[in-house]
Parts: C-alpha cells; sequence; structure tokens
C-alpha cells in the first residue's frame, strides 16, 4: 500500500520554481530518503504534502487523502519534524509531549502515559522534568521527533533531522530512526547528507531543481554510474603503462592514471568473482611491485555528480 | 470471507479518524485553551521578561509622575495631574502590551513551532485566538501592578468602582483589539528582531499625539488637534480617565468599544487569512 504518493507536484513561488513536476511514491512501512543539495525542494515537498503549502498544480496522496481536498484528515495522520526543533523552551520533555496531546484531545491518563512512553523510547527519561532549553542539541530533536509520533501517524516526515547536529549526536539520531523503521512507521526523511540516506533509506529520490533525477536503493544508484572501481598504486613510477596493459583484461571500462600520483591507476571493475586477487596475480606476473589495492563501491556524492555534473556539497555551498 | 489482513494494516488500525475532534465551535475554543495554557504556563518561567514587563508601566508612571507632574499644568476638572495623568499611562500600558502578541508569534514562527501547530489537526484559528487571549492575561497582570504602583503615589478611584472596573475592562478590550493587529504583523515579518520593532515603532506617535499626557487643545497645530482628537487612543484614554474620575464619559466609551470591534474584525480576517497562507 502506498503511504505517500505525489503526482507532477508543482510548487511555484513568483518566478521560482520550488517544485516542477514531482513524482514520488512510498511504500508503507519503509524510510524513504529524500536527497537533495539545498534549495533542491525538499523542504517545499515536505511542506506541501504535510499541508503546510498548497500545490500550485499536481497533487499530493497521502495515507489515501489528497491534501488539498481534505487537509485535516491528512493532518491526523501525519507527524512532522521540520528543520528547526520546534520544541516550547520553557516546558519540560515530559510537558511539551503532553500538550501535543491535549491538542490531539487525548484522555488525561492516555496522555500522561504515552509521553512517559515516548520519553523512554528516546531516552529522555532522566531529562523528562527538565526544560527544553536545559537540553542538548540531540536532545531536543529527539523530543522534538518524539513529539512527532505522539498521536502514532502513518506516516512521519523527518525534513533534515540531523542538520546541524554534531558527528556523534548524528549516529545516535540515526540510531533512533532506524529503530522506527524496524518498528514499521513509515518514514520520509529528507537530507544533504549522502550518507545519511545511505544508511537508513531503504529506497532514495535525489531531487534538483524540484524534479527528481534518480531513485532507487543506495545500490542501485551507485549500480547506475558503473558499480565499483579499483585503484591501484604501485611501487614504481616507470613500471606504469606495464601495470595499466595488467589491468585491462579485468576493467569493464577505461583504466586511467590519477591526475595526482605517476603510481595510481583507476578503473571500473565488476568487484567479485575473483577479479581483484586476478588484477593482484596479473600485476605480479608482470613484474611490478604492488603497493595498495583498493576496491571503492561509490558513495552518493558520486551519483550526484555524474547526474548533475555538479557536487552535491559545493552546490550546496554556492546556495548558502 | 477469510480476514487475513496484512500486518501494516493491523498496525494503523487504531489509527485515528477519532482523534478528529477539532470541529466546530467546542473545537475552537478547547484548541484555543490548550494554546492560551501554553503560553500562560511559560509566564512566571520566563523571569526576565516578567520583571522587564513589569518595570517598564512602572517606571512610565513614576516618569511622568514625577518630572512631568509640577511642570504640566493639571486640566480642568481634575483635582492634581497624577488623576488626570495615570489613566493615560495605564492605556499606553495596555497599548504597549499588545506587542506581545506580535513579539510572540514572530518567535514561534522563526523556531517553528507555526509549522508544528499547522500539522496538527486542530482549529487553525486556536493558534491566534489561543495567543491573543494570554497576552490579555499577561496585560491584566501587568495592570494590576501598576494599579498598585499608581496607588501608593496616591492615585484614587474618584467615581464608583464599577466604572473603574469599566474602564479597566474597556483599555484590556481595546489591547485586544490591537493583538490582533499585531498578530499579523507578527505573521508578516521575518524575524524576531523585525517583530520587536515593527510592533512597537507606530506606539509612539499613536499614544504621543493623543490625550494621554495632555490636553489635545493644548498643541500648538490645529491639524495635529485634529489628529489626536480622531485617534481612537485619545477615544479609549478619554473614556477610562472619565470614568475612573467619576465624570461623564459622553460618547467616548461607545466610540472605543466601536474601534476595538472594528479592529478585531478586521484584523481577524487578515491576520486568519495571512496564517493559512504562510507557505504559499
Amino acid at each position: 500500500m502506498t503511504a505517500v504518493l505525489a503526482e507532477g507536484l508543482k510548487k511555484h513561488y513568483g518566478e521560482t520554481k520550488a517544485l516542477d513536476g514531482l513524482d514520488l511514491e512510498v511504500p508503507q512501512g519503509e524510510i524513504f530518503g529524500l536527497l537533495g543539495p539545498n534549495g533542491a525542494g525538499k523542504t517545499t515537498a515536505v511542506k506541501v504534502m504535510t499541508t503546510l503549502a498548497s500545490p500550485t498544480a499536481g497533487r499530493a496522496v497521502i495515507d489515501g487523502i489528497d491534501v488539498t481536498k481534505n487537509p485535516k484528515a491528512v493532518r491526523t495522520r501525519i507527524g512532522l519534524t521540520g528543520q528547526y526543533a520546534a520544541v516550547e523552551e520553557r516546558l519540560t520533555g515530559r510537558e511539551n509531549l503532553e500538550l501535543v496531546g491535549r491538542y490531539f484531545h487525548h484522555k488525561k491518563s492516555e496522555l500522561k502515559s504515552r509521553a512517559t512512553e515516548l520519553l523512554h523510547m528516546f531516552d529522555l527519561m532522566e531529562a523528562a522534568d527538565r526544560p527544553a532549553n536545559t537540553y542538548s542539541g540531540g536532545m531536543r530533536r529527539r523530543l522534538d521527533i518524539a513529539m512527532s509520533l505522539v498521536a502514532r501517524p502513518a506516516i512521519l516526515f523527518l525534513d533534515e533531522p540531523t542538520t546541524g547536529l554534531d558527528p556523534r549526536s548524528r549516529l545516535g539520531m540515526w540510531e533512533f530512526i532506524a529503530r522506527l523503521g524496524d518498528e514499521g512507521t513509515t518514514v520520509l526523511l529528507t537530507t544533504q547528507y549522502l550518507e545519511e540516506a545511505d544508511v537508513l533509506a531503504k529506497k532514495i529520490a535525489v531531487i534538483d531543481h524540484g524534479l527528481k533525477i534518480a531513485e532507487g536503493s543506495a545500490d542501485q544508484l551507485k549500480d547506475q554510474i558503473g558499480g565499483d572501481k579499483v585503484r591501484v598504486t604501485i611501487v614504481k613510477p616507470e613500471n606504469i603503462q606495464r601495470a595499466k596493459q595488467a589491468i585491462v583484461p579485468f576493467a569493464t571500462g577505461a583504466v586511467d592514471q590519477d591526475p595526482e600520483s605517476a603510481q595510481t591507476l583507476t578503473a571500473p571493475i565488476h568487484a567479485g568473482g575473483g577479479v581483484v586477487p586476478n588484477i593482484i596475480r596479473g600485476l605480479d606476473d608482470a613484474g611490478v611491485d604492488v603497493l595498495d589495492v583498493e576496491v571503492r563501491r561509490p558513495t552518493l556524492d558520486d551519483v550526484f555528480l555524474v547526474l548533475t555534473g555538479r557536487a552535491a556539497e559545493e552546490r550546496g555551498q554556492e546556495e548558502l | 470471507m477469510t480476514a487475513t489482513a496484512a500486518p501494516s494494516e493491523l498496525d494503523h488500525k487504531h489509527h485515528p479518524d477519532d482523534i478528529a475532534g477539532s470541529t466546530g465551535l467546542i473545537g475552537i475554543i478547547t484548541d484555543s485553551l490548550t494554546e492560551s495554557g501554553r503560553h500562560l504556563r511559560i509566564i512566571p518561567r520566563n523571569i526576565e521578561l516578567l520583571i522587564f514587563a513589569t518595570i517598564q508601566p512602572v517606571m512610565f508612571v513614576l516618569l511622568f509622575s514625577f518630572v512631568f507632574g509640577g511642570s504640566i499644568q493639571t486640566p480642568p476638572g481634575f483635582t492634581d495631574y497624577d488623576q488626570y495623568l495615570m489613566p493615560g499611562i495605564f492605556a499606553q500600558t495596555v497599548v504597549f502590551g499588545s506587542a506581545f502578541t506580535s513579539i510572540g508569534i514572530a518567535e514561534d514562527m522563526s523556531k517553528g513551532f507555526i509549522d508544528r501547530l499547522r500539522s496538527l489537526p486542530i482549529a487553525q484559528s486556536s493558534v491566534l485566538i489561543g495567543r491573543t487571549l494570554s497576552d490579555v492575561v499577561r496585560n491584566a497582570i501587568t495592570f494590576v501592578t501598576m494599579l498598585l504602583v499608581a496607588f501608593l503615589l496616591g492615585f484614587r478611584f474618584e467615581g464608583s468602582l464599577l466604572g473603574a472596573l469599566g474602564a479597566t475592562a474597556l483599555l484590556l478590550f481595546f489591547s485586544y483589539g490591537l493583538s490582533w493587529v499585531q498578530a499579523l504583523i507578527g505573521l508578516s515579518v521575518s524575524s524576531v528582531e523585525a517583530a520587536n520593532s515593527a510592533g512597537f515603532i507606530w506606539m509612539f506617535p499613536i499614544t504621543f499625539v493623543s490625550s494621554a499626557f495632555i490636553d489635545t487643545s493644548n498643541l500648538q497645530y490645529a491639524w495635529l488637534r485634529t489628529v489626536a482628537d480622531w485617534n481612537p487612543f485619545t477615544q479609549v484614554t478619554n473614556a477610562a480617565r472619565a470614568l475612573y474620575n467619576g465624570n461623564d464619559p459622553g460618547d467616548a466609551v461607545m466610540t472605543s468599544i466601536l474601534w476595538a470591534v472594528g479592529m478585531i474584525v478586521l484584523f481577524a480576517f487578515l491576520a486568519t487569512r495571512k496564517f493559512n497562507q504562510i507557505s504559499d
């Protein structure tokens, strides 16, 4: 069953086309990654799908309900954690959670027990009765996500949940998000961190300029740009031609010399089936001393570079 | 029929059509009270804000009373300048107090809380209703403090207690109307700093080109006198002043109520529309 469906979704702000015909299909019970650099349209997509903004054209259907036809029914089925930790600073963690329960008209006993349950789940029990403004960045984000889960939403939208967190808190946050996925919560996660989508999401849509430019599992996306690469470093630069000839039979494409090193060659290969040992053996037979052999699966950075001709991170910088 | 529902369907069975209760008037009231509760709960926890919000009116009372008290001639019909001045300061304070609305809303916007609220199945109007209501309560708290200081300086209700209560209610009602103007400002600006400025700046001409501190007939330009006399703030100040002093307020009470109602109707409409289009 489809939890989130977007068809030709457009959102224009004057001349700016934040979304320009986005198609998405998120199956129920999966973590789905929406990956793109700053300004790609990720947040706009989330805003339209969570009823905060109305689409200029196209449609978005959440848990079977069209966002423009019945926004209120959509709001009963979603949880939204935006880019900023939207917690009430001077209320305690527990009070923040109970507050959300009150917005949902939960009974007093129910909102209290749900708050405690979520505090446990997000490892906030110790800080439960401290005001949120004493929380660390990571704790605040956890509370923020917990607040989005009070009413057990069918779909949780996480808009860049780890932006601004230090590396350690980011890893911690990944564990919590992965656990939600294990428990069967449908999560639509936006991120500009390629690693994050790789680790968390079962399926990833890469978007740029408000359009989907690629979709698939992390592995599928990587295969799309030519799979694995082997990187061979030899001891003596004068043997480079001989080394090249030894590698050619195993490569699926051109064998290139690393522009920064006279001792290093890179080549696309299909890893597995003994290809790497064969390469080493071949080099040995050719009398080339090998310093290092490294097999590298491409990162999503590479994917973005191939798809758009630009590095994702660089582009993010430009738009800041 | 053999019911073999997929596990994922079962998971979402207790899923929430039953909690979408925020419909109709009851929903608006309940959700507004929840929102008001959120703001009121944090007032005692924000000690700094509470202190400064109290100091400012007390300072105005003391400054105007001591500095101008000796040099401004008491207008006819009043026992001393304090009896004339205090209602003006009360009026000025509640009007300035309405600026909390724009600042509060801008804060909620900047920290993403408004987005969170808009994604909940609550009556959307309750966000602004709750905010403006809690700001009236906050204003009332400030008012009580100010009254105490005024009493210490010798200010008295010269008329009936009912008249004084009526004057107080009128001032708070007027500031409630202004809160809706401030709500629109808070939703329209892009930062808390801008709200701080945009919420306050127009308060100065409104409160000074009025009868709050002086008799408008003493103003030196005829056009300025006209502006001051037409200023709704003059109307509400005159009404409150008459009621506190046991004088006949004439049309001023009705005029200020009409102004307040007008502001509420117009700006509640504009602010609510703006609220619904924040991301558009």
